[in-house]
């Protein structure tokens, strides 16, 4: 069981403002069926342009639906410019702490606040330019970078509780790994050439054992996810043969999976100069 | 408030009589089985009459079982026994919807080199049989399939399934954990080479199970040491828990009718009352081919652990496949495996029943159930746009990801 606060209890057994305001100035959705939580904040604003009416309806866990709750209940009163300044971090703290792993049902909120300030502003609520990182969860790098600062996140595994990014497939992995690289300028793993003794050359036997066992710890169990596998046939000198099985075999995508994940895991733990190929049998 | 247990597939009450069994072997009954005296030798006593009772539940001789420390200790001895058995064969047979014993110690023979292949199941929760015999072949080593599935109880054929992999000369697991004791198992009438079972599951503690190994099946320990257990699984007896499991299964002879007609109704009264009196609710699985003590539900446009979160505030113990109720992100494998649609796998529910429910129970959560699920849906951004017929909007199915992104 979840260990959720007094607070979040109490705002997931007695949510305030939940229902839709009636001619709202502002309306923001976040999240999806598919997800696992969506919200739909709607507000009005009085003639002094402070947040009159806040109403929320979400679709969620408990921490979720306590989230939003709380949102309604810290920003009714500010004006849109002091609004947009709570971040996930003061809602988590109204609540008495949320649990790591539901860190991203207050980036939610925060990010349904967003979407209808912007949508009361006039302005699309994905503005500036992205790239879709997590494609399960439907994540942009500006959001990971974003929330990531916010949060002084340093891990892959701290992104996926607070944005759900990395949740599914895993296959993003090493595109969270560039963006925090890039936020903190620290190596998120220490590159193989370091970690190995200088000038000692890997045996085949040590070299095959250790491409094994990194397929099975960093690149077999997110592919198998997927319901996808991978076999290793053979190794040559630094090229590693490998056959896609299950999905992979027939996927569209499997090309790029090969080089940017594959390949890029077996570089990191193994030696920078593996090179994957794809053998049919 | 009094506490409304039904999530008995997640663990049982241990039964008065079996902690009564079992407590003499706390105090003055110490003694190690293995002992030459007269004072270890009226341990192994209890020993072989709980390998009897054991043996006379599932039909099996005594000798064909061995104590194990749990379910999935058994699960993983009965795969990697197979397999140490047969070194030349690199490939083994298990289902999509396998419990994590079976499913994850596949997983990690196949990054060892093993081909696995993992069988799809229908939007019912059924195995193609035609499947099965396809891809068997002479480099099949082991068939590990599930009796009964621990989310929504479906039983699989696997006295049917047993028949096809015996033809083929390959051994067959079954991880029996959920339907031992709840349905009978005749191990005279089926070819079935080896059968899991754990305690916690029929009314013993937890940290002890069983493995069923067939007379003349190839097997080698997996848990190494000692010669107990006939050299099959090393380790000093866990007397008390096997006296206690001994027991146990003594309770669940005793109950097997009851189980198979009071608390069959008992959950056929609460599922026909729920599906009646909540819309847009469905049962997930064959429903012909059931346990008599599990249901699993799926309620549209909310999220499972909110309703157990509910549940729970009004003492109902259930449990649920959603995604946010296992830290995980995605929904259960086995509502996924079934193709069950995302409107409703977040909002699943599995009540699992024992002999120790009464009607008050059902009557319980057939009063506060719908209630909770009207008021979580009257939260819910999706319900109101459903009831009044709206198209789904992009926001909604989340099907398409350029619709739905976090920027």
């Amino acid at each position: 069981m979840w260990d959720y606060s007094d607070k979040v209890k109490d705002h997931f057994l007695n949510p305030r403002n939940v229902g839709e305001v009636e001619d709202p100035d502002g309306v923001g959705e976040v999240g999806s069926l598919a997800c696992g939580d969506a919200l739909r904040l709607t507000f009005t604003l009085d003639e002094e342009g402070r947040i009159k009416d806040i109403k929320f309806k979400t679709f969620g866990c408990a921490s979720a639906i306590a989230s939003s709750s709380a949102l309604t209940e810290i920003v009714k009163g500010m004006t849109l410019e002091e609004a947009e300044k709570v971040d996930n971090q003061v809602l988590a703290e109204f609540l008495g702490g949320l649990p790591e792993e539901k860190m991203h049902c207050s980036v939610m909120g925060k990010e349904a606040l967003e979407a209808a300030i912007a949508n009361y502003r006039g302005e699309e609520a994905v503005k500036e330019e992205y790239e879709i990182v997590c494609k399960c969860f439907g994540v942009t790098d500006k959001e990971i970078e974003r929330v990531a600062k916010e949060n002084r996140l340093t891990t892959v595994e701290q992104v996926t509780d607070f944005t759900k990014a990395g949740g599914g497939c895993q296959a993003c992995h090493p595109k969270i790994e560039a963006i925090l690289k890039e936020l903190w300028g620290s190596k998120p793993a220490a590159p193989a050439e370091k970690r190995l003794p200088k000038g000692k050359k890997l045996s085949n036997l040590q070299k095959i054992r250790l491409i094994e066992e990194t397929l099975e710890r960093e690149i077999l169990p997110p592919i198998r996810s997927d319901g996808g596998d991978l076999e290793l046939i053979d190794v040559e000198g630094s090229k590693v043969m490998v056959a896609l099985r299950g999905t992979c075999s027939f996927c569209p995508q499997s090309n790029f999976t090969l080089k940017h994940f594959v390949e890029a895991k077996l570089r990191e733990f193994v030696s920078p100069e593996i090179e994957v190929e794809e053998v049919k049998s | 408030m009094k506490t409304v247990y039904l999530d008995n597939n997640a663990t049982t009450r241990t039964a008065p009589e079996v902690v009564e069994a079992m407590l003499p072997f706390f105090s003055d009954l110490y003694g190690n089985p293995s002992s030459m005296h007269f004072f270890g030798g009226q341990v192994a006593h209890y020993v072989k009459q709980a390998r009897e009772q054991v043996a006379a539940l599932i039909g099996a001789h005594p000798e064909e079982v061995v104590f194990t420390s749990c379910g999935t200790e058994s699960d993983n001895a009965a795969i990697m026994g197979t397999l140490y058995s047969y070194p030349e064969k690199k490939h083994i047979v298990i289902s999509r919807v396998e419990h994590p014993a079976v499913l994850n110690t596949a997983h990690q023979l196949q990054a060892r080199g093993y081909k696995v292949t993992e069988l799809g199941v229908n939007r019912e929760g059924q195995l193609d049989l035609d499947e099965l015999r396809a891809v068997l072949s002479d480099d099949t080593a082991l068939v590990s399939i599930m009796s009964a599935n621990n989310e929504t109880g479906v039983l699989f054929p696997i006295d049917e399934i047993a028949a096809i992999a015996s033809e083929r000369g390959i051994p067959f697991h079954t991880d029996a954990v959920q339907s031992i004791g709840k349905i009978p198992m005749d191990l005279r009438k089926t070819p079935i080479d080896m059968l899991s079972l754990s305690g916690h599951k029929l009314h013993a503690p937890k940290g002890v199970g069983a493995l069923y190994i067939r007379k003349g099946t190839r097997f080698a320990p997996f848990v190494v040491g000692g010669h107990q257990e006939a050299g099959r699984r090393g380790g000093t007896e866990n007397v008390p828990y096997i006296v206690g499991l001994g027991r146990a299964t003594q309770f669940a002879m005793d109950h097997l009718k009851e189980e198979n007609t009071r608390v069959k109704a008992l959950r056929d009264r609460l599922e026909e009352a729920l599906l009646k009196s909540i819309p847009n609710t469905m049962v997930n699985g064959d429903v012909k081919n059931r346990l008599p003590n599990t249901c699993s539900l799926s309620f549209e446009y909310i999220e499972g652990e909110s309703i157990l979160m509910l549940l729970s505030d009004a003492g109902i113990c259930a449990s649920s496949g959603s995604a946010c109720t296992s830290g995980s992100l995605q929904p259960s494998h086995v509502l996924r495996a079934m193709g069950v649609p995302f409107t409703a796998a977040h909002g699943s529910v599995r009540f699992s029943l024992s002999v120790y429910n009464t009607d008050e129970d059902i009557d319980h959560v057939i009063a506060t159930l719908p209630p909770i699920i009207q008021r979580l849906r009257d939260i819910s951004p999706f319900w109101k746009d459903y009831v009044e017929g709206k198209p789904m909007s992009s926001f909604l199915t989340g099907g398409d990801v350029e619709h739905h992104v976090h920027g």
